[in-house]
């Protein structure tokens, strides 16, 4: 039983804002690139996962050519290995296409046998979709659950989890192969070792490209009209009275006239 | 030809934020002229297809066994893609919670539809219906079109006023349930529903949060942020260093790396602003700030505010509201 991390190179996000329209569309960020913070817990609970039950781990990324910070951020943590998919074979794809290739990575992986749990983060802070687990695990024809905030055991091939959901939580289990998106209340992701790093920086990453994955590209929606969204130039209103409690009634008539409360 | 919304159940209850997106429905389905279906599936179903009828969908699709009280996807996908093949669906639509986004990308996966994850508006042009919704988390805008004869979207939550129920004249069908308790693989061994009479943040009409400026005394701090939120009928909300630092658990986180928010009102206390919390709560319609510091970021963003100690301002507003209301 081994663990395969799904991890998405994404911008840091306090420069998420300078993002322009003509980068989103070509994808050549300026920003600093990283890995996807929510993918942080997803990679720490692969590395949990193989002290528990002593499994080897991989993660993989799909992103353009070269860009594989992210991968070594997660070598650095402690994965055992990393795998690149170049993102020129879901080129003009849609969100199944990057799922039909990352599934297609994860069978790829130790000649496709004995990965039986992947991890995902809970969303990617550019695409913001929370769809590409979902897109995996019915491409694998395995099971899902999500927003999990603790993996309790495995045993005899039956995972053992618990769930958050708006109205609640609650322990599920379910039998090996499973498809997992973590929640951030999992784990706290520890910062890679001076060695680690250097292992990592030594590290050779393969990468699967046009000639490694083929499958027909899905291509089912088409964005258009990419633009800035105007933020609202608001000019506060700075309620200066004598006391405290003046500038509390002033700001409540003003909620009151807004008709708010 | 139908437009089918599924109504998500929490232990039995329909989440009311499906009701905006039923009638959202019925707007899209007379331009389209597609009737409005609505799914249920649960062990109970029969109060909400009540309300679902009230709230003006043409059809209830209710599927209605004992092992479906719980959401399992397995089964509800599959009782969802039915449903999408009875009704001859051209849209699946579901509230962007966390089951509701899972559900919409499992049966638009499954029947290769194109998907609008998270959409934040619905329309149709020329004929098709057309989707917006941000990436970079909020920071650009697109367009979805979709290329396949079935459409699915994830909504979020609070993007179409909430309506009025009516009289109605929808009837309710019942769906047969193919999947037996043993079909299913996972199995829910423990539940425990979340407290009840906590005003969620996601559904919230008015949100109050503290950040760390209640370090000094956080105890108190949050005690006074509570104390305005209850008087206003308000969920509690919180920057990720109020969460980090203890003050308060992480469910009431609002920001980039917690909950995405957008109340009519939302009273920022001891927030600064940053870029990672804006993001969660930028969308409000009115944002109120409590800050001791002029030149702290979130008055960029503010309509309101007061430059003050929030252990003396919190409070005085509280006993305002309390005159009021
Ligand atoms: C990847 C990533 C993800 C993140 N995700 C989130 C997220 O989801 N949500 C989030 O909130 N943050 C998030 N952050 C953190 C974010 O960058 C800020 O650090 C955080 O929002 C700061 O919280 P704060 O405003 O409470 O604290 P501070 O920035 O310290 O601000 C405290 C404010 O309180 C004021 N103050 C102090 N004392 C008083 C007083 N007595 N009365 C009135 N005002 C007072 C100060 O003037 C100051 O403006 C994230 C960061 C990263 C890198
Ligand atoms: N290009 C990618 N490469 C690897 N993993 C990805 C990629 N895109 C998305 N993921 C995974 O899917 C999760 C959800 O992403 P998204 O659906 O884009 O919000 C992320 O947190 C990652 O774990």
């Amino acid at each position: 039983m081994n663990v395969a991390v799904l991890i998405k190179q994404t911008p840091d996000t306090a420069e998420l804002p300078k993002v322009t329209v003509a980068e989103a569309q070509s994808g050549e960020l300026q920003a600093t690139m990283v890995i996807n913070p929510w993918d942080e817990f997803a990679v720490e609970e692969a590395i949990d996962l193989s002290d528990r039950f002593s499994c080897d781990t991989t993660a993989i990324s799909l992103g353009r050519e070269g860009e594989t910070d992210a991968l070594k951020h997660a070598l650095a943590m402690g994965v055992d290995s990393a795998l690149h998919v170049d993102e020129s074979v879901v080129e003009g794809g849609d969100e199944w296409a990057t799922a039909e290739a990352l599934a297609a990575a994860v069978r790829k992986v130790d000649g496709g046998e004995d990965v039986e749990i992947v991890l995902a983060g809970k969303m990617s802070v550019d695409g913001n979709s929370g769809v590409i687990y979902a897109g995996v695990a019915c491409k694998l024809g395995w099971d899902l659950l999500v927003n999990v905030t603790r993996i309790v055991d495995i045993v005899d091939g039956t995972l053992i989890a618990e769930q958050a959901f708006e109205g609640g939580q609650e322990t599920v289990e379910v039998p090996l192969p499973v498809v997992i998106s973590v929640a951030k209340e999992i784990n706290e992701p520890r910062y890679p070792s001076f060695m680690g790093i250097r292992k990592a920086s030594r590290a050779a990453i393969p990468t699967l490209g046009r000639e490694d994955l083929e499958f027909p590209l899905s291509r089912t929606t088409r964005w258009t009209d990419l633009n800035k969204p105007e933020t609202e130039e608001v000019q506060v209103r700075i309620f200066e009275g004598a006391s405290v409690e003046e500038k509390a009634a002033q700001l409540a008539d003003a909620l009151m006239a807004e008709r708010v409360i | 030809m139908a437009i089918l919304v599924w109504i998500e159940q929490n232990d039995g209850q329909a989440v009311s934020n499906c009701w905006e997106l039923l009638d959202k429905a019925k707007v899209l389905g007379q331009e389209l002229g597609a009737e409005v279906a609505a799914l249920l599936i649960g062990s109970d179903v029969d109060d909400s297809a009540q309300q679902a009828v009230a709230y003006g969908a043409d059809h209830v699709y209710a599927a209605a066994a004992p092992h479906l009280a719980h959401f399992r996807l397995q089964p509800y996908a599959a009782i969802a893609e039915q449903a999408v093949a009875r009704t001859d669906a051209v849209a699946f639509l579901t509230n962007a919670s966390i089951r509701g986004g899972v559900l919409a990308a499992t049966v638009a996966c499954r029947r290769n539809a194109g998907i609008a994850a998270n959409a934040s508006d619905l329309w149709v042009e020329d004929g098709r219906l057309v989707a917006a919704r941000t990436i970079y988390s909020g920071n650009i805008q697109a367009r979805i079109q979709f290329e396949s004869s079935l459409a699915v979207a994830s909504v979020r939550p609070r993007s179409f006023p909430m309506p009025a129920p009516t009289d109605g004249s929808g009837s309710v069908d019942n769906l047969d349930v193919r999947t037996q308790e043993d079909d299913i693989r996972q199995k829910i061994s423990d539940f425990r529903a979340a407290d009840a009479g906590e005003v969620s943040l996601t559904d919230a009409h008015i949100i109050v949060s503290g950040g760390r400026g209640v370090a000094e005394d956080p105890q108190k701090g949050f005690e006074l942020v509570g104390e305005l939120a209850s008087a206003l009928g308000a969920a509690l909300g919180a920057s990720r260093a109020a969460v980090d630092a203890g003050y308060i658990p992480y469910k009431h986180q609002v920001g980039q790396t917690g909950k995405t928010v957008r109340p009519d009102l939302y009273i920022a206390c001891g927030i600064s602003g940053a870029i990672q919390h804006l993001a969660g709560m930028g969308n409000s319609k009115i944002i109120v700030a409590i800050n001791k510091d002029a030149d702290a970021p979130i008055f960029q963003r503010a309509k309101y505010g007061i430059v003050d100690d929030l252990f003396s301002a919190v409070p005085a507003l509280t006993a305002e509201f309390r005159k009021r209301l």
